[in-house]
Protein backbone atom coordinates (compact mmCIF):
# COMPACT_ATOMS: atom_id res chain seq x y z
CA UNK A 1 0.00 0.00 0.00
CA UNK A 2 1.51 3.30 -1.10
CA UNK A 3 1.80 6.19 1.33
CA UNK A 4 -1.23 8.52 1.42
CA UNK A 5 -0.61 12.10 0.30
CA UNK A 6 -2.86 14.10 2.61
CA UNK A 7 -4.64 17.11 1.18
CA UNK A 8 -6.77 17.82 4.19
CA UNK A 9 -6.07 16.67 7.69
CA UNK A 10 -7.76 17.09 11.04
CA UNK A 11 -5.88 16.88 14.32
CA UNK A 12 -7.66 16.16 17.60
CA UNK A 13 -10.79 17.90 16.39
CA UNK A 14 -13.57 18.37 18.94
CA UNK A 15 -16.84 20.09 18.09
CA UNK A 16 -19.62 21.13 20.43
CA UNK A 17 -23.13 22.46 19.97
CA UNK A 18 -23.76 24.22 23.26
CA UNK A 19 -22.89 21.58 25.81
CA UNK A 20 -23.35 18.55 23.53
CA UNK A 21 -20.22 17.20 21.98
CA UNK A 22 -20.69 16.35 18.32
CA UNK A 23 -17.13 15.38 17.41
CA UNK A 24 -14.69 13.75 19.75
CA UNK A 25 -10.97 13.73 19.09
CA UNK A 26 -11.23 13.30 15.34
CA UNK A 27 -7.87 12.90 13.59
CA UNK A 28 -8.12 11.91 9.97
CA UNK A 29 -6.33 12.43 6.69
CA UNK A 30 -8.10 13.03 3.42
CA UNK A 31 -6.02 11.87 0.47
CA UNK A 32 -5.46 14.05 -2.56
CA UNK A 33 -7.33 13.37 -5.81
CA UNK A 34 -9.45 10.61 -4.38
CA UNK A 35 -13.06 10.31 -3.34
CA UNK A 36 -13.25 10.09 0.43
CA UNK A 37 -16.59 9.07 1.84
CA UNK A 38 -17.65 9.68 5.40
CA UNK A 39 -20.20 7.05 6.40
CA UNK A 40 -22.05 6.16 9.55
CA UNK A 41 -25.53 6.16 11.08
CA UNK A 42 -27.58 9.36 11.47
CA UNK A 43 -26.33 11.67 14.16
CA UNK A 44 -22.82 10.22 14.15
CA UNK A 45 -21.23 13.57 13.29
CA UNK A 46 -20.58 13.09 9.56
CA UNK A 47 -22.13 16.39 8.53
CA UNK A 48 -20.52 18.23 11.44
CA UNK A 49 -17.13 16.92 10.35
CA UNK A 50 -17.81 18.10 6.79
CA UNK A 51 -18.84 21.53 8.09
CA UNK A 52 -15.54 21.79 9.94
CA UNK A 53 -13.66 21.40 6.67
CA UNK A 54 -14.89 24.71 5.17
CA UNK A 55 -15.54 26.53 8.42
CA UNK A 56 -19.30 26.30 7.95
CA UNK A 57 -19.45 25.14 11.54
CA UNK A 58 -18.96 28.78 12.48
CA UNK A 59 -22.36 29.63 11.01
CA UNK A 60 -24.12 27.40 13.51
CA UNK A 61 -25.57 28.96 16.59
CA UNK A 62 -23.59 28.02 19.73
CA UNK A 63 -21.07 25.86 17.87
CA UNK A 64 -17.50 25.74 19.07
CA UNK A 65 -14.52 23.69 17.97
CA UNK A 66 -11.12 22.73 19.28
CA UNK A 67 -8.23 21.25 17.36
CA UNK A 68 -6.86 21.84 13.91
CA UNK A 69 -7.93 21.39 10.33
CA UNK A 70 -4.96 21.53 8.01
CA UNK A 71 -5.31 22.32 4.33
CA UNK A 72 -1.98 21.64 2.65
CA UNK A 73 -0.46 21.81 6.10
CA UNK A 74 -1.95 25.18 7.02
CA UNK A 75 -4.50 25.45 9.83
CA UNK A 76 -7.65 26.96 8.31
CA UNK A 77 -8.79 28.10 11.76
CA UNK A 78 -5.71 30.17 12.50
CA UNK A 79 -6.66 33.82 13.08
CA UNK A 80 -4.58 35.07 10.15
CA UNK A 81 -6.56 33.02 7.64
CA UNK A 82 -9.30 34.75 5.63
CA UNK A 83 -12.45 32.64 5.83
CA UNK A 84 -13.55 33.56 2.31
CA UNK A 85 -10.26 32.21 0.96
CA UNK A 86 -10.81 28.92 2.79
CA UNK A 87 -14.31 28.58 1.39
CA UNK A 88 -13.18 29.52 -2.08
CA UNK A 89 -10.83 26.54 -2.03
CA UNK A 90 -13.67 24.10 -1.45
CA UNK A 91 -16.80 23.83 -3.55
CA UNK A 92 -19.87 22.68 -1.64
CA UNK A 93 -22.71 20.51 -2.86
CA UNK A 94 -25.54 20.67 -0.34
CA UNK A 95 -28.26 18.08 0.23
CA UNK A 96 -30.57 19.99 -2.00
CA UNK A 97 -29.62 22.60 -4.55
CA UNK A 98 -30.11 26.28 -3.79
CA UNK A 99 -29.79 28.24 -7.02
CA UNK A 100 -29.14 31.92 -6.37
CA UNK A 101 -32.01 34.23 -7.39
CA UNK A 102 -30.49 35.07 -10.78
CA UNK A 103 -30.08 33.57 -14.23
CA UNK A 104 -28.35 30.28 -15.04
CA UNK A 105 -25.42 32.18 -16.50
CA UNK A 106 -25.13 34.53 -13.53
CA UNK A 107 -25.20 31.63 -11.08
CA UNK A 108 -22.04 30.20 -12.61
CA UNK A 109 -20.54 33.65 -13.13
CA UNK A 110 -21.26 34.63 -9.51
CA UNK A 111 -18.10 33.21 -7.95
CA UNK A 112 -15.98 34.28 -10.90
CA UNK A 113 -17.21 37.82 -10.50
CA UNK A 114 -16.83 38.12 -6.74
CA UNK A 115 -13.28 36.77 -6.91
CA UNK A 116 -12.47 38.56 -10.20
CA UNK A 117 -11.05 35.36 -11.65
CA UNK A 118 -11.58 36.15 -15.32
CA UNK A 119 -11.78 39.30 -17.37
CA UNK A 120 -15.13 40.23 -18.81
CA UNK A 121 -14.21 38.87 -22.21
CA UNK A 122 -13.32 35.45 -20.90
CA UNK A 123 -16.35 35.21 -18.66
CA UNK A 124 -18.65 33.64 -21.19
CA UNK A 125 -16.07 31.07 -22.12
CA UNK A 126 -15.44 30.19 -18.49
CA UNK A 127 -19.15 29.80 -17.74
CA UNK A 128 -19.54 27.53 -20.76
CA UNK A 129 -16.55 25.48 -19.68
CA UNK A 130 -17.84 24.80 -16.18
CA UNK A 131 -21.35 24.06 -17.40
CA UNK A 132 -19.78 21.51 -19.73
CA UNK A 133 -17.74 19.96 -16.94
CA UNK A 134 -20.89 19.66 -14.86
CA UNK A 135 -22.68 18.06 -17.82
CA UNK A 136 -25.35 20.73 -18.08
CA UNK A 137 -24.26 22.80 -21.08
CA UNK A 138 -26.22 20.96 -23.76
CA UNK A 139 -29.45 21.29 -21.76
CA UNK A 140 -29.19 25.00 -21.01
CA UNK A 141 -27.13 26.59 -23.78
CA UNK A 142 -30.21 28.11 -25.41
CA UNK A 143 -31.61 29.62 -22.23
CA UNK A 144 -28.59 30.82 -20.29
CA UNK A 145 -30.39 33.96 -19.21
CA UNK A 146 -33.50 32.26 -17.91
CA UNK A 147 -33.92 32.19 -14.11
CA UNK A 148 -32.09 29.24 -12.57
CA UNK A 149 -35.19 28.37 -10.56
CA UNK A 150 -36.81 27.12 -13.79
CA UNK A 151 -34.46 24.14 -13.98
CA UNK A 152 -35.41 20.72 -12.66
CA UNK A 153 -33.95 19.83 -9.30
CA UNK A 154 -31.43 17.45 -10.88
CA UNK A 155 -30.32 20.16 -13.28
CA UNK A 156 -30.12 22.62 -10.40
CA UNK A 157 -27.75 20.31 -8.55
CA UNK A 158 -25.48 20.14 -11.60
CA UNK A 159 -25.73 23.92 -11.84
CA UNK A 160 -24.56 24.12 -8.24
CA UNK A 161 -21.67 21.85 -9.16
CA UNK A 162 -20.73 24.13 -12.06
CA UNK A 163 -21.08 27.16 -9.81
CA UNK A 164 -18.81 25.59 -7.22
CA UNK A 165 -16.19 24.57 -9.78
CA UNK A 166 -16.14 28.06 -11.26
CA UNK A 167 -14.31 29.49 -8.25
CA UNK A 168 -11.49 27.04 -9.04
CA UNK A 169 -11.49 25.12 -5.79
CA UNK A 170 -9.13 22.29 -4.92
CA UNK A 171 -11.67 20.33 -2.94
CA UNK A 172 -15.30 19.39 -3.51
CA UNK A 173 -17.37 18.79 -0.41
CA UNK A 174 -20.69 17.02 -0.77
CA UNK A 175 -23.27 16.61 1.97
CA UNK A 176 -25.39 13.74 0.64
CA UNK A 177 -25.51 15.58 -2.67
CA UNK A 178 -27.76 13.04 -4.36
CA UNK A 179 -30.24 12.43 -1.56
CA UNK A 180 -32.89 14.81 -2.92
CA UNK A 181 -32.49 13.68 -6.52
CA UNK A 182 -34.21 11.08 -8.67
CA UNK A 183 -32.09 8.03 -9.60
CA UNK A 184 -31.17 9.29 -13.08
CA UNK A 185 -30.06 12.71 -11.80
CA UNK A 186 -28.17 11.02 -8.98
CA UNK A 187 -26.34 8.90 -11.52
CA UNK A 188 -25.44 12.04 -13.48
CA UNK A 189 -23.87 13.57 -10.39
CA UNK A 190 -22.00 10.38 -9.47
CA UNK A 191 -20.59 10.14 -12.98
CA UNK A 192 -19.36 13.74 -12.82
CA UNK A 193 -17.75 13.17 -9.45
CA UNK A 194 -15.78 10.16 -10.71
CA UNK A 195 -14.51 12.22 -13.64
CA UNK A 196 -13.66 15.12 -11.37
CA UNK A 197 -11.42 13.23 -8.97
CA UNK A 198 -8.63 13.49 -11.54
CA UNK A 199 -8.39 17.15 -10.69
CA UNK A 200 -10.03 17.57 -7.30
CA UNK A 201 -10.03 16.05 -3.88
CA UNK A 202 -13.58 14.99 -3.14
CA UNK A 203 -15.13 14.47 0.29
CA UNK A 204 -18.68 13.13 0.44
CA UNK A 205 -21.00 12.40 3.30
CA UNK A 206 -23.36 9.57 2.56
CA UNK A 207 -25.64 7.21 4.38
CA UNK A 208 -26.18 5.08 1.30
CA UNK A 209 -23.77 2.18 1.60
CA UNK A 210 -24.18 1.09 -1.99
CA UNK A 211 -23.24 4.56 -3.14
CA UNK A 212 -20.18 4.48 -0.92
CA UNK A 213 -19.14 1.14 -2.42
CA UNK A 214 -19.59 2.54 -5.92
CA UNK A 215 -17.68 5.77 -5.42
CA UNK A 216 -15.31 5.62 -2.50
CA UNK A 217 -11.54 5.30 -2.73
CA UNK A 218 -11.08 6.05 0.92
CA UNK A 219 -13.62 5.55 3.70
CA UNK A 220 -14.09 7.09 7.12
CA UNK A 221 -16.58 5.31 9.34
CA UNK A 222 -17.95 7.33 12.22
CA UNK A 223 -20.05 6.40 15.20
CA UNK A 224 -21.27 8.67 18.03
CA UNK A 225 -18.93 11.53 17.13
CA UNK A 226 -15.82 9.36 16.90
CA UNK A 227 -13.94 7.93 13.96
CA UNK A 228 -14.12 4.18 14.36
CA UNK A 229 -12.20 3.20 11.28
CA UNK A 230 -10.60 4.93 8.32
CA UNK A 231 -8.71 3.48 5.38
CA UNK A 232 -8.75 2.63 1.68
CA UNK A 233 -12.21 1.57 0.56
CA UNK A 234 -11.36 -2.01 -0.39
CA UNK A 235 -9.82 -2.56 3.01
CA UNK A 236 -12.67 -1.09 5.03
CA UNK A 237 -15.38 -2.76 2.98
CA UNK A 238 -13.76 -6.18 2.56
CA UNK A 239 -11.76 -6.54 5.69
CA UNK A 240 -13.03 -4.21 8.42
CA UNK A 241 -10.85 -4.18 11.50
CA UNK A 242 -13.49 -3.20 14.02
CA UNK A 243 -16.50 -5.09 15.19
CA UNK A 244 -18.72 -1.99 14.90
CA UNK A 245 -17.71 -1.34 11.31
CA UNK A 246 -18.48 -4.95 10.46
CA UNK A 247 -21.89 -4.66 12.14
CA UNK A 248 -22.69 -1.41 10.27
CA UNK A 249 -21.61 -2.79 6.91
CA UNK A 250 -23.73 -5.86 7.34
CA UNK A 251 -26.74 -3.66 8.06
CA UNK A 252 -27.13 -4.35 11.75
CA UNK A 253 -27.80 -0.66 12.55
CA UNK B 1 -79.53 7.65 9.86
CA UNK B 2 -80.84 10.76 11.64
CA UNK B 3 -78.31 13.41 12.44
CA UNK B 4 -77.04 12.99 15.95
CA UNK B 5 -77.23 15.74 18.49
CA UNK B 6 -73.46 16.17 18.22
CA UNK B 7 -73.38 16.78 14.50
CA UNK B 8 -76.36 19.16 14.70
CA UNK B 9 -74.57 21.16 17.34
CA UNK B 10 -71.45 21.13 15.21
CA UNK B 11 -73.38 22.59 12.28
CA UNK B 12 -74.85 25.36 14.40
CA UNK B 13 -71.51 26.26 15.90
CA UNK B 14 -70.07 26.42 12.41
CA UNK B 15 -72.80 28.83 11.32
CA UNK B 16 -72.26 30.92 14.42
CA UNK B 17 -68.57 31.28 13.69
CA UNK B 18 -69.31 32.15 10.10
CA UNK B 19 -71.47 35.06 11.21
CA UNK B 20 -68.84 36.31 13.64
CA UNK B 21 -66.15 36.24 11.01
CA UNK B 22 -68.38 37.89 8.43
CA UNK B 23 -69.21 40.79 10.75
CA UNK B 24 -65.95 42.77 10.43
CA UNK B 25 -66.07 42.53 6.64
CA UNK B 26 -69.66 43.65 6.68
CA UNK B 27 -68.78 46.52 8.99
CA UNK B 28 -66.05 47.73 6.63
CA UNK B 29 -68.48 47.64 3.72
CA UNK B 30 -71.11 49.48 5.76
CA UNK B 31 -68.65 52.23 6.66
CA UNK B 32 -67.68 52.58 3.04
CA UNK B 33 -71.35 52.76 2.00
CA UNK B 34 -72.21 55.27 4.73
CA UNK B 35 -69.32 57.53 3.76
CA UNK B 36 -70.37 57.31 0.15
CA UNK B 37 -73.97 58.22 0.87
CA UNK B 38 -73.05 61.01 3.29
CA UNK B 39 -70.65 62.56 0.76
CA UNK B 40 -73.28 62.64 -1.94
CA UNK B 41 -74.45 66.26 -1.33
CA UNK B 42 -71.00 67.63 -2.08
CA UNK B 43 -70.11 65.11 -4.78
CA UNK B 44 -73.30 66.01 -6.62
CA UNK B 45 -73.02 69.78 -6.28
CA UNK B 46 -69.29 70.17 -7.02
CA UNK B 47 -67.38 68.75 -9.97
CA UNK B 48 -64.89 66.10 -8.86
CA UNK B 49 -62.07 68.01 -10.49
CA UNK B 50 -62.46 71.10 -8.32
CA UNK B 51 -62.84 68.94 -5.24
CA UNK B 52 -59.64 66.96 -5.85
CA UNK B 53 -57.48 69.64 -7.46
CA UNK B 54 -58.96 72.85 -6.11
CA UNK B 55 -56.81 74.54 -3.50
CA UNK B 56 -59.38 76.99 -2.15
CA UNK B 57 -60.79 75.91 1.20
CA UNK B 58 -63.49 78.40 2.07
CA UNK B 59 -66.38 76.46 3.58
CA UNK B 60 -68.33 79.62 4.34
CA UNK B 61 -68.36 80.47 0.65
CA UNK B 62 -69.07 76.90 -0.34
CA UNK B 63 -65.59 76.31 -1.82
CA UNK B 64 -64.16 72.93 -0.95
CA UNK B 65 -60.81 72.19 -2.55
CA UNK B 66 -59.14 69.17 -1.00
CA UNK B 67 -55.76 69.62 -2.63
CA UNK B 68 -54.09 71.24 0.42
CA UNK B 69 -55.13 68.30 2.56
CA UNK B 70 -54.26 65.64 0.00
CA UNK B 71 -50.87 67.19 -0.60
CA UNK B 72 -50.35 67.67 3.15
CA UNK B 73 -50.99 63.97 3.67
CA UNK B 74 -48.61 63.02 0.88
CA UNK B 75 -45.88 65.41 2.06
CA UNK B 76 -45.89 64.17 5.63
CA UNK B 77 -46.01 60.54 4.52
CA UNK B 78 -43.19 60.92 2.01
CA UNK B 79 -40.96 62.70 4.54
CA UNK B 80 -41.68 59.96 7.09
CA UNK B 81 -40.82 57.25 4.57
CA UNK B 82 -37.62 58.97 3.44
CA UNK B 83 -36.47 59.05 7.06
CA UNK B 84 -37.76 55.65 8.15
CA UNK B 85 -37.21 53.31 5.20
CA UNK B 86 -33.40 53.27 4.93
CA UNK B 87 -32.95 52.98 8.68
CA UNK B 88 -35.63 50.31 9.03
CA UNK B 89 -34.38 48.14 6.19
CA UNK B 90 -30.83 48.29 7.50
CA UNK B 91 -32.09 47.46 11.00
CA UNK B 92 -34.04 44.47 9.71
CA UNK B 93 -31.01 43.29 7.72
CA UNK B 94 -28.74 43.69 10.71
CA UNK B 95 -31.11 41.84 13.01
CA UNK B 96 -31.73 39.02 10.62
CA UNK B 97 -28.30 38.59 9.08
CA UNK B 98 -25.69 39.73 11.57
CA UNK B 99 -26.90 39.19 15.11
CA UNK B 100 -27.10 35.93 17.01
CA UNK B 101 -30.42 34.30 17.69
CA UNK B 102 -30.08 35.34 21.32
CA UNK B 103 -29.76 39.04 20.46
CA UNK B 104 -32.69 38.72 18.09
CA UNK B 105 -34.84 37.28 20.85
CA UNK B 106 -33.86 40.25 22.99
CA UNK B 107 -34.25 43.12 20.53
CA UNK B 108 -37.34 41.99 18.63
CA UNK B 109 -39.77 42.36 21.58
CA UNK B 110 -38.33 45.78 22.35
CA UNK B 111 -39.05 46.91 18.80
CA UNK B 112 -42.54 45.48 19.00
CA UNK B 113 -43.03 47.43 22.19
CA UNK B 114 -42.50 50.66 20.26
CA UNK B 115 -45.60 49.80 18.26
CA UNK B 116 -47.63 49.63 21.44
CA UNK B 117 -46.94 53.18 22.60
CA UNK B 118 -50.20 55.22 22.31
CA UNK B 119 -50.06 57.69 19.49
CA UNK B 120 -50.88 60.66 21.72
CA UNK B 121 -47.69 59.95 23.66
CA UNK B 122 -45.74 60.27 20.45
CA UNK B 123 -47.61 63.50 19.87
CA UNK B 124 -46.58 64.92 23.22
CA UNK B 125 -43.00 63.86 22.58
CA UNK B 126 -43.22 65.59 19.22
CA UNK B 127 -44.50 68.85 20.72
CA UNK B 128 -41.98 68.86 23.56
CA UNK B 129 -38.88 67.67 21.71
CA UNK B 130 -39.19 67.50 17.94
CA UNK B 131 -40.98 70.79 17.26
CA UNK B 132 -38.43 72.88 19.24
CA UNK B 133 -35.60 70.89 17.68
CA UNK B 134 -36.89 71.61 14.20
CA UNK B 135 -37.43 75.25 15.08
CA UNK B 136 -34.13 75.91 16.83
CA UNK B 137 -31.67 73.55 15.18
CA UNK B 138 -32.81 71.95 11.95
CA UNK B 139 -34.44 75.00 10.37
CA UNK B 140 -31.44 77.31 10.85
CA UNK B 141 -29.07 74.53 9.78
CA UNK B 142 -30.84 73.30 6.66
CA UNK B 143 -32.52 76.61 5.80
CA UNK B 144 -29.21 77.91 4.50
CA UNK B 145 -29.58 75.69 1.44
CA UNK B 146 -33.10 76.99 0.85
CA UNK B 147 -31.97 79.13 -2.06
CA UNK B 148 -30.59 76.06 -3.85
CA UNK B 149 -33.14 73.48 -2.75
CA UNK B 150 -36.60 75.09 -2.50
CA UNK B 151 -37.91 72.28 -0.29
CA UNK B 152 -35.62 73.57 2.48
CA UNK B 153 -36.88 77.15 2.42
CA UNK B 154 -37.77 78.44 5.87
CA UNK B 155 -40.63 80.91 5.92
CA UNK B 156 -42.44 79.35 8.84
CA UNK B 157 -41.01 80.67 12.11
CA UNK B 158 -42.56 77.92 14.24
CA UNK B 159 -41.34 74.34 14.34
CA UNK B 160 -44.83 73.01 13.60
CA UNK B 161 -44.15 71.66 10.16
CA UNK B 162 -44.16 68.84 7.64
CA UNK B 163 -40.72 67.86 8.92
CA UNK B 164 -41.83 67.60 12.55
CA UNK B 165 -44.82 65.50 11.47
CA UNK B 166 -42.58 63.36 9.27
CA UNK B 167 -40.06 62.71 12.04
CA UNK B 168 -42.74 61.71 14.54
CA UNK B 169 -44.44 59.53 11.95
CA UNK B 170 -41.15 57.92 10.97
CA UNK B 171 -40.58 56.78 14.53
CA UNK B 172 -44.15 55.51 14.73
CA UNK B 173 -44.11 53.41 11.56
CA UNK B 174 -40.56 52.11 12.10
CA UNK B 175 -41.53 49.11 14.24
CA UNK B 176 -43.97 47.93 11.59
CA UNK B 177 -41.52 48.18 8.73
CA UNK B 178 -38.71 46.55 10.70
CA UNK B 179 -40.95 43.80 11.97
CA UNK B 180 -42.37 42.82 8.59
CA UNK B 181 -39.07 43.17 6.73
CA UNK B 182 -37.43 41.02 9.41
CA UNK B 183 -40.09 38.33 9.12
CA UNK B 184 -39.69 38.33 5.35
CA UNK B 185 -35.92 37.91 5.68
CA UNK B 186 -36.44 35.04 8.08
CA UNK B 187 -38.45 33.14 5.46
CA UNK B 188 -35.40 32.92 3.22
CA UNK B 189 -33.83 29.49 3.54
CA UNK B 190 -30.50 29.29 5.30
CA UNK B 191 -29.28 27.05 2.48
CA UNK B 192 -29.41 29.97 0.07
CA UNK B 193 -27.08 31.99 2.23
CA UNK B 194 -24.82 28.97 2.62
CA UNK B 195 -24.74 28.50 -1.14
CA UNK B 196 -23.31 31.96 -1.53
CA UNK B 197 -20.97 31.78 1.47
CA UNK B 198 -19.64 28.42 0.28
CA UNK B 199 -18.34 30.14 -2.83
CA UNK B 200 -16.24 32.43 -0.70
CA UNK B 201 -18.62 35.38 -0.81
CA UNK B 202 -18.54 37.74 2.13
CA UNK B 203 -21.59 38.26 4.30
CA UNK B 204 -22.37 41.55 2.61
CA UNK B 205 -22.04 40.07 -0.89
CA UNK B 206 -24.37 37.29 0.20
CA UNK B 207 -26.91 39.80 1.48
CA UNK B 208 -26.64 41.95 -1.61
CA UNK B 209 -26.79 39.27 -4.29
CA UNK B 210 -28.67 36.40 -2.67
CA UNK B 211 -30.79 37.61 0.24
CA UNK B 212 -32.07 41.01 -0.89
CA UNK B 213 -33.11 39.97 -4.41
CA UNK B 214 -34.99 37.02 -2.93
CA UNK B 215 -36.68 39.24 -0.32
CA UNK B 216 -37.26 42.35 -2.43
CA UNK B 217 -41.01 41.90 -2.96
CA UNK B 218 -41.56 41.31 0.73
CA UNK B 219 -39.42 44.26 1.73
CA UNK B 220 -41.41 46.36 -0.69
CA UNK B 221 -44.62 45.13 0.94
CA UNK B 222 -43.32 46.11 4.37
CA UNK B 223 -42.69 49.64 3.10
CA UNK B 224 -46.14 49.89 1.57
CA UNK B 225 -47.69 48.71 4.81
CA UNK B 226 -45.71 51.30 6.75
CA UNK B 227 -46.88 53.86 4.23
CA UNK B 228 -50.53 52.99 4.71
CA UNK B 229 -50.13 53.30 8.47
CA UNK B 230 -48.51 56.70 7.99
CA UNK B 231 -51.40 57.89 5.83
CA UNK B 232 -54.00 57.15 8.46
CA UNK B 233 -52.09 58.23 11.56
CA UNK B 234 -54.00 61.13 13.09
CA UNK B 235 -53.31 62.18 16.62
CA UNK B 236 -49.54 62.52 16.77
CA UNK B 237 -49.31 64.19 13.39
CA UNK B 238 -52.09 66.63 14.10
CA UNK B 239 -50.30 67.77 17.22
CA UNK B 240 -47.07 68.76 15.47
CA UNK B 241 -47.86 69.54 11.85
CA UNK B 242 -49.32 73.05 12.21
CA UNK B 243 -52.72 72.49 10.61
CA UNK B 244 -52.72 75.31 8.07
CA UNK B 245 -54.80 74.55 4.97
CA UNK B 246 -52.15 75.37 2.37
CA UNK B 247 -50.15 73.42 -0.15
CA UNK B 248 -46.71 72.99 1.49
CA UNK B 249 -43.73 74.08 -0.59
CA UNK B 250 -41.00 73.21 1.87
CA UNK B 251 -40.49 70.66 4.62
CA UNK B 252 -40.52 73.56 7.09
CA UNK B 253 -44.00 74.70 6.00
CA UNK B 254 -47.02 73.81 8.04
CA UNK B 255 -49.40 71.32 6.51
CA UNK B 256 -52.87 69.98 7.14
CA UNK B 257 -53.24 66.26 6.42
CA UNK B 258 -56.65 64.69 5.82
CA UNK B 259 -56.92 62.81 9.13
CA UNK B 260 -56.17 66.03 11.04
CA UNK B 261 -58.84 67.87 9.07
CA UNK B 262 -61.44 65.30 9.99
CA UNK B 263 -60.43 64.97 13.64
CA UNK B 264 -60.18 68.71 14.23
CA UNK B 265 -63.44 69.73 12.66
CA UNK B 266 -65.94 66.96 12.93
CA UNK B 267 -68.64 67.97 15.33
CA UNK B 268 -67.83 71.64 15.04
CA UNK B 269 -68.96 74.26 12.57
CA UNK B 270 -71.69 71.90 11.46
CA UNK B 271 -73.97 74.85 10.80
CA UNK B 272 -72.03 75.59 7.62
CA UNK B 273 -73.88 73.96 4.75
CA UNK B 274 -72.12 71.00 3.15
CA UNK B 275 -69.33 71.03 5.74
CA UNK B 276 -70.48 67.71 7.09
CA UNK B 277 -70.50 66.22 3.60
CA UNK B 278 -67.05 67.68 2.92
CA UNK B 279 -65.57 65.92 5.93
CA UNK B 280 -67.21 62.68 4.82
CA UNK B 281 -65.62 63.12 1.43
CA UNK B 282 -62.26 63.62 3.15
CA UNK B 283 -62.80 60.36 5.02
CA UNK B 284 -63.74 58.63 1.82
CA UNK B 285 -60.57 59.90 0.12
CA UNK B 286 -58.42 58.75 3.02
CA UNK B 287 -60.05 55.35 3.19
CA UNK B 288 -59.62 54.97 -0.55
CA UNK B 289 -55.90 55.77 -0.39
CA UNK B 290 -55.27 53.38 2.50
CA UNK B 291 -57.36 50.66 0.91
CA UNK B 292 -55.46 50.80 -2.36
CA UNK B 293 -52.11 50.61 -0.57
CA UNK B 294 -53.18 47.73 1.63
CA UNK B 295 -54.46 45.70 -1.28
CA UNK B 296 -51.15 46.40 -2.98
CA UNK B 297 -49.10 45.15 -0.07
CA UNK B 298 -51.27 42.10 0.54
CA UNK B 299 -50.84 41.08 -3.08
CA UNK B 300 -47.08 41.57 -2.83
CA UNK B 301 -46.80 39.57 0.40
CA UNK B 302 -48.92 36.79 -1.07
CA UNK B 303 -46.55 36.70 -4.01
CA UNK B 304 -43.60 36.27 -1.62
CA UNK B 305 -45.24 33.47 0.32
CA UNK B 306 -46.15 31.61 -2.83
CA UNK B 307 -42.62 31.85 -4.15
CA UNK B 308 -41.30 30.47 -0.91
CA UNK B 309 -43.17 27.17 -1.25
Amino acid sequence: MSEIIPHLETQNLNAYYGSTQALEDVSIVIPRNQITMIIGPSGCGKTTLLKCLNRFIELEENARIEGKVLLDGENIYSPSVDVTEVRKKSGLLAQRPYPLPMSIFDNVAYGIRIHRLHSRGQLHQAVQHYLQVAGLWEEVKDRLHAPASQLSIGQQQRLCLARGLAVEPEIILGDEPTSALDPISAQHIEKRLIELKQRYTIVLVSHILRQARRLADYVIFMYMGRVVEAGPAHQVFNNPQHERTRAYLSGEF
Amino acid sequence: MPASHRSKLDRWVQRGFWIFSALPTLLALLILAALWIKSQPILLSHPLKTLLFGSAWKPQKGEFGFLPFISGTIWVTVVALVIAVPICILTALYLSEYTSARTQRLIKPLLDLLAAIPSVVYGVWGVLIIVPWVQNSLAPLLGRWGSILPILTTTNPTGYSVLAGGIVLAVMIAPFIVSIAYEVLQTIPFGLRQASLALGATRWQTIKYAVIPKASTGIFASIVLGCSRALGETMAVLMVVGNVPQIPRSIFDAAYPLPALIANNYGEMMSIPLYDAALMTASLLLLGMVLVLNIFSILALRHVLREKT
